[in-house]
């Protein structure tokens, strides 16, 4: 590493340097440490899937059905098997036999119907892009070459677009058994006593549109056998529920299966699947003794990873006149895609608790259809849920702020959950153990200038100036932390939400950390060494954090849902304190002395009052020595802990955001956004910001830029990154990001999670104040993405729709007086 | 088959190669420069970008057969030994990645936004690594990387008696 350093670092790294000596209130958790993950990062030196080339490996490319919905009535392969290179070419009548159907884990319901999803074609496609036949030959380039040889005849059958038309009677139908994949129901109190008589009644639709996770690196595999053991390497965030389920479905045991995630270049729920393409790998590499690869490209990953989101919400607020909520009704349409894969049906379940937000109310009615159309199957993608749910609540306290006439940071007021009402169990049942809810606004409202941005509003507004500004406001909470396993089993998941974690103490005294998370991109290495330096008192550089290789990290849940932190970094924790109960008990055999009287701090283990102790280190060789150990005292300090949490934890925060809209050319700037989350106490507040940042910029994606297009045959239109956009540089502002710190009481870190806050807050908080720019036009919604052309749209449709007058001069609806006919859009 | 001669990262190497064959596939396929990645098929992502004759490069728009002659340099070839590149270590030091998958191109492409504009504003480093996409990192981090990495470029280049004085730097938390 560089010597020449600027100053700033190099007195930041003698700081490090001086902590060595760990001082006794030297802490490593809540420290800006600088991540261990980097060094391999930025010199290139990464183990990407696609990286890997094993001794005479294979290359796989798929052909892909061009169209949504179609019998395949032929199939000729010979001409591509006879081609330069090619090893192999299978159509899915070869895979039949033994290719099984992908797992879904979360039944929702009893009667829900899960048809079966071959992972590749065999009689029938059901959305543009699935596998129909595959050519495995010695290089990438003659594998893609011979697809174009292979012959495939379709007999074309109605594709089912459109959530509404799919469950019309008489629909064509995407699986015979119907479109209607199930229907969920969840009510709380007495929601037809909140609607009767209700002095205010909100109702509103909102249009979740089709998202496309875009993680950076596409995906990738790499299967090889010796004839008795299989090892799938795979961009996956999941190797230990992969290598559960591959068993299940390739009938390959369990035992005879090592899953290897290697270096994963982002995730975001995309990779949190069970894919056609793992499975097929492992078949291709049993039948022909050859390691495979198969990697996608940018535009077949379009197609082929799942999508996110793609829900009709309804949503209805019957509420008091002075703004307070009585109860909140919501129907959903989610677009589950042709099948149902790993957890696709409990995706818009996971936002059903979520839609009461941080208000109080007295009755809740949640009802969910699953759709099938004839499109990529939807899944988890950053949020999975409860951005949507937040959205909606979100937009329409706005809408109820707006009917009223009152501020939409007053309503939330009115109806919010005091810090001295925590812990308190919601209306959907769910109980949220601390947060406050006034001390983050307040901070987000003093740093954002609230005040003079609304001057400023009115202002433009009165001087009737095409350009309008917006202030959107966003207070959000979400459930995170997946999951408590009993939880998790009520709601009909496959598995439990636990998370395991061993500690090795090394005879060097170094330490080994093996946890069951499976980080791409987190910095868990950094902030698992972090937690593991304070708990047992050694230095941060001699910990080093395994992971990601089902044959290192024998057991473990993986990484999404902001589970990481909550769950395994907990395990971690109480592994480390497993291990200073065991290094306990042999300083007092060492030091004959009562393990009562043995105190231990910086890393020592003394007898009280004496200086009389054992460094952690010296007890880690004396293990390993075994020469002088209690009786029965296993020659080991290491330990390994299961951490299953009793609830959920709750992070929330109140983001800001001040658009100015062109009402001439409908374009939106951001010009200030300010975020200020609580996720409880903070491990690697770098770390956090770096989350939050992220979290800002893709849910800013969803507001602003992002929808994945089909047309009325069900082609995917948005199948490159010139069509898909997600955001650049250039896009997007500088935030202004801050904490509070409630610690949850849920877990001895106090750590609540954050890897999904930014996106669930940033959507509303974009689009609000979008909304609030239009809102002297008559407009009350803007579909997403709000781009240019849809603003103009909105406007004008305003204008010539809007009960007289509506289309009238910015500042007549803003100071209440009657509008004229001047004005608006010009 | 045509026959090329390229530099990469210091190296000579002659390559008989097909007319089709991209340069980023020469690179990771055949000279194990796998370094840099590819996160795209259409030329917007940035991910592969190394510099080609001294300017950046997007290396899968660029065929093998147009770098006969030419001298890449990939982000394997930008530490020296163990020192690191300042825009690496600015990279680090400002947390301007998370999976990293990104990094290599935004770091070649930002070595040479420098090249036009040493002193880049905010709003500069902003429009200058615009066709360089990031999934993870909501851009802050590398805009203030770039910066970070332009200061110490130019105090390593500046004659010692005339370098400024270096700045300090909080942590960016």
């Amino acid at each position: 590493m560089t010597e020449q350093l600027d100053a700033g670092l190099v007195a930041e790294r003698i700081a490090e340097s001086d902590q060595l000596g760990r001082p006794s209130d030297a802490h490593e958790v809540g420290r800006a440490r600088r991540r261990k993950e980097d060094a391999r990062l930025v010199t290139g030196r990464t183990t990407w899937t696609d990286n890997i080339q094993l001794p005479g490996m294979l290359y796989v490319a798929f052909l892909r059905s061009p169209m949504a919905h179609a019998r395949i009535t032929r199939i000729d392969t010979s001409a591509a098997r006879a081609r330069p290179g090619v090893v192999a070419v299978h159509s899915g009548q070869d895979f039949a036999d033994e290719q099984g159907s992908l797992p879904c884990a979360w039944p929702v319901t009893e009667d829900i119907l899960i048809p079966d999803h071959p992972p590749m074609a065999v009689n029938e496609v059901r959305y543009a892009g699935e596998a129909v036949a595959c050519v495995v030959a010695t290089d990438r380039h003659r594998a893609a070459d011979a697809l174009e040889a292979i012959e495939v005849d379709y007999e074309p059958l109605e594709a089912v677009v459109d959530m509404t038309e799919a469950l019309a009677e008489g629909a064509p139908r995407v699986h015979e058994s119907g479109n209607r994949a199930f229907t969920w129901k969840f009510a709380q109190g007495d929601i037809d006593a909140a609607f009767r008589d209700a002095p205010v009644v909100i109702e509103r639709e909102y249009v979740q549109q089709r998202l496309i996770p875009t993680a950076m690196e596409p995906r990738a595999v790499v299967a090889a056998t010796d004839g008795e053991t299989f090892t799938l390497h795979s961009s996956t965030q999941i190797p230990h529920v992969l290598r559960v389920m591959l068993a299940m479905t390739t009938g390959i045991p369990e035992h005879r299966l090592r899953v290897i995630a290697p270096d994963v270049g982002g995730g975001f729920g995309s990779k949190l699947q069970v894919t056609a393409e793992e499975v097929l790998a492992l078949l291709l590499t049993r039948r022909l003794g050859k390691p495979v690869k198969w990697t996608e490209s940018r535009s077949e990953g379009n197609l082929t990873v799942h999508h996110g989101r793609d829900q009709l919400q309804r949503i209805r607020i019957a509420a008091e006149r002075d703004g307070r909520v009585r109860g909140v009704k919501v129907e959903l349409l989610a677009d589950m895609g042709a099948y149902l894969m790993l957890v696709t049906p409990g995706i818009p379940l996971l936002g059903a608790f979520m839609y009461s937000g941080i208000y109080k109310m007295d009755a809740y009615d949640f009802t969910c259809t699953g759709v099938f159309t004839t499109k990529m199957p939807t899944d988890a993608y950053r949020g999975a849920g409860r951005p949507e749910a937040t959205f909606a609540i979100e937009r329409a306290v706005d809408e109820l702020a707006a009917e009223l006439g009152l501020d939409p940071v007053e309503v939330r007021r009115r109806n919010w959950i005091t810090h001295e009402e925590f812990p308190y169990t919601t209306v959907c049942g769910l109980t949220y153990d601390s947060g406050n809810y006034e001390a983050a606004t307040d901070r987000a409202l003093a740093l954002f200038g609230y005040d003079a941005l609304r001057a400023e509003q009115a202002e433009r507004r009165a001087r009737r100036d095409p350009v309008q500004l917006g202030v959107g406001v966003s207070t959000y909470t979400e459930m995170c932390g997946l999951a408590p396993s009993r939880v998790l089993g009520s709601l009909s998941y496959g598995a439990g939400g636990w998370e395991h974690a061993t500690v090795r103490m090394l005879p060097t005294g170094k330490v080994e950390v093996v946890t069951g998370t499976s980080p791409h991109g987190q910095g868990h290495e950094t902030a698992w060494s972090q937690i593991t330096a304070d708990a047992l008192g050694v230095p941060f550089e001699d910990v080093t954090v395994l992971h990601g290789d089902t044959a290192i990290s024998h057991k473990g849940m993986d990484t999404y849902g902001s589970r990481s932190l909550v769950v395994g970094g907990v395990a971690v924790l109480s592994a480390c304190e497993k291990v200073k109960d065991r290094a306990r008990e042999l300083a007092a055999h060492m030091l004959e002395a009562s393990a009562d009287d043995i105190e231990f701090s910086d890393g020592s283990f003394k007898v009280r009052g004496t200086a009389q102790g054992r460094t952690i280190q010296e007890l880690a060789l004396a293990a390993f020595a075994a020469h002088d150990l209690p009786d029965g005292f296993e020659p080991s300090l290491d330990a390994e802990s299961t951490f299953d949490p009793d609830n959920f934890s709750f992070p929330h925060g109140t983001h800001l955001c001040a658009v100015e809209v062109d009402t001439e050319t409908g374009a939106s700037r951001i010009r200030s956004y300010v975020a200020v989350d609580d996720v409880g106490s903070v491990v690697n507040p770098l770390i956090v910001e770096g989350q939050v940042h992220g979290g800002i910029a893709q849910g800013i994606g969803q507001a602003l830029f992002e929808e994945a297009i089909h047309d009325s045959e069900g082609n995917l239109l948005t199948t490159t990154m010139s069509d898909y956009l997600i955001p650049s540089a250039a896009d997007l502002p500088e935030f202004t990001t801050d904490r509070t710190e409630t610690p949850a009481t849920s877990n001895p870190l106090g750590v609540k999670g954050v890897g999904e806050a930014g996106t669930i807050a940033s959507t509303p908080a974009v689009v609000n104040a979008i909304v609030d720019a239009l809102r002297p036009y008559g407009v009350h919604d803007v579909r997403m993405p709000c781009t240019p052309e849809r603003v103009w749209r909105t406007i004008a449709e305003a204008r010539s729709t809007g009960p007289a007058g509506t289309g009238g001069p910015p500042e007549a609806s803003a100071a209440g007086s009657a509008p004229t006919s001047e004005g608006g859009l010009r | 088959m045509p026959r090329i001669t390229v530099s990469v990262d210091g190296v000579t190497y002659e390559e008989e190669v097909e007319p089709r064959l991209l340069l980023v596939h020469l690179l990771r396929d055949r000279l194990g420069k796998t370094g840099t990645p590819i996160g795209c098929d259409t030329g917007n992502c940035g991910a592969c970008t190394v510099t080609l004759d001294g300017r950046s490069a997007k290396s899968c728009s660029v065929l093998a057969v147009q770098a006969d002659g030419s001298e890449v340099v990939t982000i394997e070839g930008l530490a020296r030994g163990q020192e690191w590149h300042p825009m690496q270590e600015a990279f680090h030091a400002e947390h301007a990645l998370q999976c990293g998958y990104c990094t290599p191109g935004m770091i070649m492409a930002a070595i040479d936004l420098l090249k036009d504009d040493p002193d880049p504003s905010e709003e500069a480093v902003r429009r200058g690594l615009e066709g360089n996409l990031c999934r993870c990192t909501g851009y802050s981090n590398i805009v203030r990387a770039v910066q970070r990495g332009a200061r110490e470029m130019a105090r390593q280049e500046a004659p010692r008696e005339t370098r400024p004085e270096t700045r300090q730097e909080a942590p960016a938390s």
